[in-house]
Formats: structure tokens, sequence, C-alpha cells
């Protein structure tokens, strides 16, 4: 209507959000610089270093996310099937053609540049989520629509696993919480709590135990609820299926885990520890972090970073080099900036006219959660080792894209926001 | 606004609520716990350690007695550690290649990233080799620290030895000792440790994840310098010390030699000796071995741990307390008749003098006259009050320092025996008498003495009622010590001990004198020759004494396990230790006699009681005059033969040494 026709791509956008973007990105840059610093070549500017890298990555990232906001916001709703379709195209291929590092099949060489499809496919799946939601409207209280759902969000999720790919696939669990938002019963919330505490309960408790204290709350529930014949019959098949699950943890777990993984999930729950193996990085990294103590030894003075200490410390342990350089204090700022940024988002998703936004804005925040509650727990050792980057902050061109275009579609739909479509 | 909304504050709460866990760990891990921080330091930090030199230990001519030699280990950090010619360090360092793979398995055990032993002082050849070739061989380097040299070959008992610290020390020291550090476990290296070791010195150095040194910590700022111990200087003259070592050559006993003026001890014998030297290097621990397992016990200090009954050095103290306590004055005589009826048990005197003075008495060793003033002493309050005066006689004789430790600075002195009134009323329910106990009077019975004390006793005659406690070190560093001046009254008048001495004079120097052979040309050797009865064996033979009398310079005890009469072989030790201390040497005729006393072999038969094999004297006990660790070797083969002769016996059972028990008398 009164749209002013000199800045008309930029109106509207929301800047504090572009400003916290940058602000992580900058923090970001100056953690890889400290993580890769060595006294000797101090001075010189290298751009084929990894903090030279990134600095590409950023402006480049910036501009692309500037020119997403010259994009018309309903490209993104008409595209997102083909988008989605494209991603899924991409992690077929990965299969096929992707480099194997480490045991995943993760990456896709062009050249010297290498593109991590499991990336762009958390922004394709949102797309296409919120498009069905926005479409329509289901409330997620038939079968058919969870159905629907869980279809969009897994086959990506499946792609994932078969690279495989534990971390990436993990986030799709982040899904969850934009349907839940859009009505999705909170039991499945609840559920998928419990399946958690059983799991780790399963390792640290005796199964027999854990079988008498499901079996004494159902029966204690049932009685509460005598007259209610519904919930007497709902709980004893929650009840069935927990004690069922007990035992396919330990099945799975034995049958399907790999070795590395099972150990991992030992070292987090306290069952093992070992210094030198899969424990080594937590262990450099919480010595790292608890270094740092209140205020951090200063940038470039921390010795567990200048002296390389931590493995993977500018990729998913960067974290580390801000506990150890910044202290307390920079972590609390750091942890502070996410939480304002995703409280921020979910309140910009609220603000939206349209589903198909308030659904995707849901998804970008929740996919940022994910990403930050997981990796800086597993830098804490509150979390197995799950190797998944730090939003904006680790090194890498394919993560900072991939959630500058997740973070700007969101934002330039927020321009919109007074739009209908 | 559908009523779902209101679930945005579930998300955001989740959100908020996570965030406050992870800011919860953190606080725990960053600002309540350390464990990181020490993680981190120990992470990059490695400390190398730069021993101090131990203090030297001068004699009291201010030659060295005790000084150090370098030494190198070879330290390895095993992951440092590439691939290397294993013959040609097993060639360098003269040790098999089987040993070079041990001994870095061994290493590994200890620690992957700590540098730690990985062969300990190896020889000069050995470094000097290496010197040249270290750097083929990565991950190894060589410390070096000193070890100790004992120029003299005498002194084992009193020098102690340094050994590296076991794991309790490291648990006592709270953190000083770490793991190859030494210490001085016994003797003098013992007693003056924390003098002697000085301080080590820290060089902090950074290192990386891959074990490559990345310079000072900090510039420096952490980095200590070794700082050598300070340097001891004893009242120790190593001339004496030498020559009482090889008078009791093959002779088990003691001499204490003690400066009355100072209560510097001047010479300290334990014998049988061995060579300090033994216990240092490579070899200390099979060393220390068959010193232990030696059935003549040359691991114990006699000096201070031997006890032995006083015998004739309380006789003196007996007449000086008679006269204090006026129950007797300088003419009294006794008759002797050869014996003392103690009740109706009889106390022998050797000889049949009929009246005797105190002069005479004292000069004759005359058990008859002492008896007699024990029992003037006892009895002088009447007969019921006997309990109290034997009390007071003991309590006046243990100020002489009998009964008690001297607090010597050395570790593990004994005090000896020396009962208090209610021991006996414990054992004849308070029904006993000066009769009891006569035995004491002539310094037999239930009374044990070590050498030190016996010789402090003579001190305090020699001083004419006062003694400064006997000490070993006279000064630390430049500070001359100040625990040692005190003067510890005995509570005899001065003008009381002249007559005694004289007594003391004419023993040695007057024809019916029972040390005549022992007189010194020019000197005035005061002196008591004392023959201790053994129950298990030949009677010790002893001699007390100083002199020369007028201001006098040295008092000495000598006791020879076993070897009868007082006049027969301590005497004349101690004759020659006086000579030599105040003049320098031995004069004329006398000279000849000290290479003949060297000679005697006076080690007493052992007994194989488990297997009733009766074992000749073993000629020598080869553990003594070796002047290098290479040299040390040759001569442990010999005595380690030597050794394999007694093995059977069981120490225990070899009673004529010392003796705990009392002595009493028939
Ligand atoms: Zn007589």
């Amino acid at each position: 209507m009164q749209q002013q026709q000199g800045n008309r791509f930029f109106f509207n956008v929301d800047w504090i959000t572009v400003l916290i973007y940058i602000a992580l990105c900058a923090i970001g840059f100056t953690n890889i610089y400290a993580s890769i610093y060595n006294p000797d070549k101090a001075g010189v500017f290298d751009f084929t270093s990894s903090y030279g890298k990134q600095l590409i990555y950023i402006i480049t990232g910036l501009i692309l996310g500037l020119s997403i906001l010259l994009f018309d916001g309903r490209l993104f709703n008409v595209f997102s099937p083909f988008i989605y379709g494209g991603t899924l195209v991409l992690l077929l291929a990965v299969l096929v053609i992707g480099n194997k590092v480490a045991g995943n099949q993760a990456w896709i060489s062009i050249g010297s540049f290498k593109l991590q499809p499991a990336e762009f496919a958390k922004f394709g799946t949102a797309l296409l989520l919120a498009r069905y939601v926005g479409t329509f409207n289901p409330k997620f209280r038939d079968l058919k629509s969870i159905l629907i759902a869980a279809l969009i969000v897994g086959a990506p999720l499946v792609l994932i696993m078969l690279q495989p790919d534990t971390g990436s696939a993990l986030v799709f669990l982040s899904f969850m919480f934009p349907l839940y938002r859009e009505g999705l019963s909170g039991y499945f919330l609840l559920i998928f709590l419990g399946m958690i505490v059983l799991f780790v309960a399963d390792f640290l408790v005796p199964t027999y135990i854990l079988i008498i204290i499901i079996v004494s709350i159902a029966a204690l529930f049932i009685y509460t609820n005598r007259r209610k014949q519904k919930i007497i019959f709902s709980t004893i098949l929650v009840t069935a299926f927990a004690i069922g699950y007990l035992f396919l943890i330990k099945v799975a777990y034995e049958k399907v885990l790999a070795p590395h993984q099972r150990s991992r999930i030992e070292l987090m729950l306290g069952l093992k520890t070992d210094n030198r193996g899969a424990g080594y990085n937590v262990i450099q990294s919480q010595i790292a972090i608890g270094s740092g103590q209140a205020t951090g030894r200063g940038f470039l003075e921390g010795t567990q970073t200048k002296y390389g200490y931590v493995p993977e410390q500018s990729t998913d342990f960067i974290f580390s080099t801000i506990g150890e350089e910044w202290g307390f204090l920079g972590c609390s700022v750091v942890i502070g900036l996410y939480i304002f940024l995703l409280l921020r988002l979910i309140n910009l998703a609220e603000r939206q006219r349209s589903t198909f936004s308030r659904v995707y804005g849901y998804c970008v925040a929740c996919i940022l959660f994910f990403h930050v509650f997981i990796n800086i727990g597993m830098t804490i050792g509150i979390i197995p080792v799950i190797g998944i980057p730090l939003p904006l902050i680790s090194y890498g061109g394919s993560s900072l894209w991939s959630f500058t275009i997740l973070l700007f579609i969101f934002l330039k739909l927020d321009s919109n926001r007074m739009g209908f479509f | 606004m559908d009523q779902l909304f209101n679930r945005k504050y579930i998300v955001q709460g989740l959100f908020i609520v996570i965030a406050l866990i992870l800011l919860g760990k953190l606080f725990y891990i960053q600002i309540i716990s350390d464990a990181a921080f020490v993680s981190a330091e120990s992470n990059v930090l490695r400390k190398i350690y730069k021993y101090p030199a131990r203090g030297a230990i001068l004699d009291r001519h201010m030659k060295v007695i005790v000084q150090n030699e370098p030494v190198y280990d070879l330290m390895v950090t095993p992951n440092e550690v590439k691939p290397f010619d294993t013959l040609a360090l097993a060639k360098a360092l003269d040790i098999t290649v089987d040993e070079v793979r041990k001994n870095l398995k061994k290493a590994r055990g200890k620690s992957t990233y700590q540098s730690t032993p990985f062969l300990k002082q190896i020889s000069v050849q050995s470094y000097a080799r290496l010197q040249e070739m270290l750097y083929r061989f990565p991950g190894f380097r060589t410390q070096d620290r000193t070890i100790r040299h004992y120029p003299d070959s005498v002194g084992g008992q009193l020098f102690g030895y340094v050994k590296e610290v076991d794991s309790a020390d490291i648990a006592k020291s709270e953190g000083f000792y770490r793991p190859g550090d030494y210490k001085g476990k016994s003797g003098i290296e013992r007693s003056y440790e924390e003098i002697l070791r000085g301080e080590k010195g820290v060089i902090n150095t950074v290192y990386d994840a891959h074990n490559t040194p990345q310079g000072s910590y900090a510039d420096g700022k952490y980095d200590i310098n070794a700082v050598s111990g300070e340097r001891l200087i004893s009242g120790i003259d190593m001339r004496i010390q030498k020559l009482g070592e090889e008078l009791m050559n093959n002779k088990v006993g003691a001499i204490v030699a003690i400066e009355p003026s100072s209560g510097e001890v001047l010479a300290f014998v334990s014998s049988p000796g061995y060579d300090p030297n033994l216990l240092v290097g490579r070899s200390q621990g099979n060393n220390y071995m068959s010193l232990i397992g030696n059935p003549y016990k040359p691991s114990m200090v006699r000096p201070i741990q031997g006890r032995y009954p006083p015998g004739s050095s309380f006789k003196p103290i007996d007449a000086l307390l008679g006269l204090q306590e006026g129950v007797i004055d300088v003419n009294t005589t006794f008759n002797c008749p050869g014996y003392y009826m103690a009740g109706n048990h009889k106390v022998k005197c050797e000889h049949v003098d009929g009246n005797i003075s105190m002069r005479r008495g004292i000069a004759r060793s005359c058990n008859t006259y002492f008896c007699y003033v024990f029992q003037k002493l006892i009895t002088r309050n009447g007969m019921k009050n006997q309990r109290q005066t034997y009390q007071d006689w003991r309590d006046k004789i243990a100020k002489f320092g009998f009964g008690q430790t001297l607090d010597i600075d050395l570790p593990f002195e004994k005090a000896g025996y020396f009962y208090n009134s209610d021991h006996y009323d414990k054992i004849y329910n308070k029904r006993w008498g000066y009769t009891t106990v006569i035995s004491q009077a002539i310094g037999q019975g239930e009374i044990t003495a070590t050498p030190l004390q016996i010789a402090n006793a003579m001190a305090v005659i020699a001083n004419r009622g006062y003694y400064i406690k006997p000490h070993l070190i006279r000064a630390m560093g430049d500070k001359i010590k100040k625990e040692y001046v005190e003067k510890n009254y005995v509570g005899v008048d001065a003008k009381y001990f002249e007559p005694v001495i004289d007594g003391m004079q004419d023993c040695v120097n007057t024809s019916w004198g029972t040390a005549i052979l022992s007189r010194i040309p020019d000197v005035v050797l005061c002196g008591k020759t004392g023959t201790v009865q053994n129950p298990h064996g030949k009677n010790h033979s002893v001699f007390i004494g100083f002199a020369p009398r007028d201001n006098p310079k040295i008092a000495i005890a000598v006791i020879v396990e076993n070897a009868g009469y007082g006049s027969t072989y301590a005497a004349p030790i101690a004759s020659y230790m006086i000579e030599k201390y105040l003049k320098g040497n031995i004069s004329g005729a006398r000279a000849s006699q000290v290479e003949w006393m060297k000679n005697q072999n006076l080690l007493p038969v052992l007994k194989d009681k488990t297997k009733g094999i009766k074992l000749t004297k073993t000629d020598s006990l080869s553990i003594k005059k070796i002047d290098s660790a290479k040299r040390a070797k040759d001569s442990l083969r010999i005595k380690s033969a030597t050794i394999k002769q007694t093995v059977a016996i069981k120490p225990r059972e070899f009673k004529a040494i010392i003796d705990d028990k009392p002595v009493s008398n028939k």
C-alpha cells in the first residue's frame, strides 16, 4: 500500500535480527582466528587460512542474504516443493558420488568447493512443511496429516541417516516443535521426552527396576482414574509400549549403533572414561572451557587453544575457544545472543499473518535451537559427541550459507508479513 | 489469534530452560571447579627440574669429608620417542638391547608424556659418547645431578646415606618431594636434610598438543634457579676418625671422642664400619641388603644405639656424689678384702688391697670401695628411706646424661635403661634396699648406657661439673649453631673434682694404676679402665678418660666388645686416639703398637644355633676401604662371598654385640 519505491526491497526488514546475525558471524571469525592463530605468522592476513576463508564466507553469505531480500517472498512458497525435491536429489546424489570423509559420505565436491547437501535439506524441508501446513491448515488431530508431516520430515532424515550423519539427522527432530505449535498433541513431545529419559535410564538403572517403576506408576494412575475406561486402556497401552521400548533399546544399542557411537554415549553417561580415545575431544574441550574461568584468558592467550589441545576446534568445537579465551562472561554473551535471537524469531513468527511464514519461522528458530543446544552441550559434556556446527560461528561455508539462507528467507517473509499469500 | 498461540510460551520457555542448563554447567566448570584449570596447566606445562648440589661437609680443620660428584641420568619422554637404532643406544650405554627395550617399556608404564628416568647414573664415558649422538634418539635427554662422595671412605654410620625418595616420603612431605628426588635417610645426611638438600630449580616449558616445546612459560616468570645446599662444618677430626676406624678394624665396638669445652664430637666410630660410598650409586640397593644381612650388624650406629653397662665409668661419679653429699671425704678409706658383701651376696674385686683410699680406689678400680660409697649414699637418711635416697642418687647420676637421650644431631639415638625406684617398688613390693641394687654402684646390673653417654660423662669430669650437649655439626653455612652453647651443670661443686681426677690420673700414670701401659709421653691422661661383664661371652673392654688434665681438649670412651680387660685393648686405643689428636702423630715405639692393634682380630665367634656348626671368625668384613664405586663392585664380590658363609645365622641369636637385657652380678 504505502511502499516507498526507493528501498522497497529492504522495507520492514527486522534489522535487529540482522545485527545479531552479524554479531554472531563476527564472534565466529574472531574465534576461528584465535583457534588457528600462530604467533610466528602473526600480522599477515592470509586468505588461504581458515579465518581468511571464513571472512570470504561471511562476506559472500551477507551478499547472499541481502540478495534473498530482493526476491519476492511469495516465490519461496511457490517453489518450496521444487527446492525440497532438489535437496532430496542432492541427498541421493551424495550417496552415489559423494566423498567419504571420516566414515561419512556427506560431501559433494564441485571443483575445490565442497557442498554438504544435508545443510540445505534443512531449509528445503522447512519450506515444504510450512507450505503443507499453510495450504491445508491441518490441526494434526488425524493420522493422515501426521503421516504427511512425518513423510516430509522423514524422507530427508532417512537419506541423511544413510550417509550416515547422525548429527544432522537429529536436527530434523526439531520440526516437532513447529508441528506442536500448529496443533500436534503435546503428548508427542512428552512421549519423545519419555523416550529420551527411558533411553538414558536404561543405561544407568537395571531394566527390571525400571519395569517395576513404570508398572507402579501405571497402576497408581489407573487406580486414580478407575472410572474412566478410556484412560485405563491407553495407560495399559503406553505401559506396554514403554516396556517393549526398553528391550528394543538394548537390542538396537547392540545391533544398530556403531561401536564409536556406543562409546560416545557411554562416555557421556559417565559409564566409561577414556582420556585418549573417543573421550579425548570432550575432555580437552571441557578443560579448555573450564580453564577460561570467569573472564577468560584473553584474546589469543588461551594456551589450550594456541597449542592445539582441542581437536576440530575451529569447526565443531569452536565454543571451547570462546570458553577459554572469554570465560564464563563470553559464554554467557554468546548464549545470551542466541537466546535473544531465538525468542525474537518466535515473536516474529507469531506476528505473521500467513501460516506459511509462521511455520517457517518456527522451523528456523527450532533448527537453530537444536544446533546451539547440541553443539554447546557436546563441548561441555552433557550431550554425546554429535558432530554438528555451532550456527554462524563454526568454521565452514556450507553451514554458514545454509543458516544465512534459512534466516534471510524468514526475514524476507517477515518483511512481507502484511501480505496475504 | 488461536488458542494454540499459548504454545509459543512453552517453546520459548524450553529455550530458556535449556539455556539455563548450559549456563549452569558452564558456571560449574568455569567458576566453581578449578579442576579444568589445573588440567589445562598440566596439559601445556612441563617442568624440568634442576637438581641442586647437596651441601658439602667439612671437618674441624676445614677438610672436605663429604663432597659431590656429577652423574648423569638418561631420561626419556616415551611419546616423543621415534624409532631409533636400539643397538647403537645399547652400545653407548654398555647395556643390552633387551635392557633398552625393557627400560623403555618401564618408562612408558610410568608416564607417556612426562620425562622419566631411562637409565640412572650413567658413567662419564657413556655420557661423553651419548652427547655426540643424542640427536639420533629423539625423546631422550640427559639430566645432570650430583651424588655423594666420601673421600676418606670412613664414617658410614656417621654420615648415613642418601636415597631416592619412596612413596611414603613423598606423601609425608606434602608435595615437597617428587619421584626422582633424593633424601638423606640416616646419619648426618638425614638429620641435616633440610640444610643439605638446597632448593630444586624448575624450568617451565610450554608444550603444544604434538608435544613440541613452544618455549618458556610466561617468559620464565615462574622458573626457579636451583640453590645448592649449604655446607656444614662438623667438629669431627677426620684424622682421628680414620685412625679410630682403623684401630677398630675387625673388632666390634665404638669410640666416641668429645671436645669437653664445646661438646663437639671429634670422633664417632662404630665398628664394624663400612665405606659410605657403598651406599651411593647404582649398587646401593644390593650393598644395603648386604649390610643389613651382615651378622655383625654394621648398620647399627653403636655410639648412640649400642647399650652397654657403663661399668667403671660410674665409679668416679659415685665418688663425686659421695663427696658432694658429705658421706665421704677425700681421706675416707674402706677395707677391701677382695670382695664386698651386700647382704648375703658377694661383689668381687680384682685385687686384695686392705685399707684403700678414694684416690687409689679410683686408680685401681676397686669395686669394694664404691660399693661402700653407694651403701653410704643410699643409707644416709636411715634404712627406711633407702627408696627415696636411691631415687635421689639416680636423678643425680641422670644429670650426667644417663638414662636419657642427649639430643645429638643424629637420628635414632637411644636412651639406655636406668630405672627409677618405683620400678623396684613394683618388682620387690617396696621391700628392697641398697643391697638389692648394689651392682649399679659399679655400673653393672640393670643399667645400660650408650658410648656417647659414657663419653659425655667424661666430658663432665673434664669440665669439672658441666657438659654441653654433644653434637656433630658446629656450623651451617657461615652461621655458628646456637643450640649447643648451654652449659648443663650436674650439681657437683668444682672443688670435688680434683681429688677424683687425681685418682684417674693415677690410673694411667702410676705403677699401681690399671692403664699404666697406655701412658702418653708428655701428656697427662686421666682415665679409667673398665671390664664390663657380659653374660653371653667374653667381657667387654672399656676405657674412659680425658686429656690433658688441665684445660682438657678431648674426652673419650672406647668400648671393644668381647675383648676382655679394659687395659688390654680399650685403653691403648684411647691413648692412640688422644695422642694423635693432641700431637698430630704417634711417637716412638707406640707407632708400631698402633699397627699391631689395627691387625688384632677380636670379632666374636658366631654360633649357628640352627645347624650347630661353629663358624670360624671371619677374617675381615671386607666392606671397607673403597674409593670409587667401581672398586666397590670388586670388593663387594669378596664380601658377598664372606657373607654367604654366615648367611644362615639369625642375627637375633647373636647376642655378643649388644644386649638390652641387664646384666646382674651373681
Ligand atoms: Zn678392691
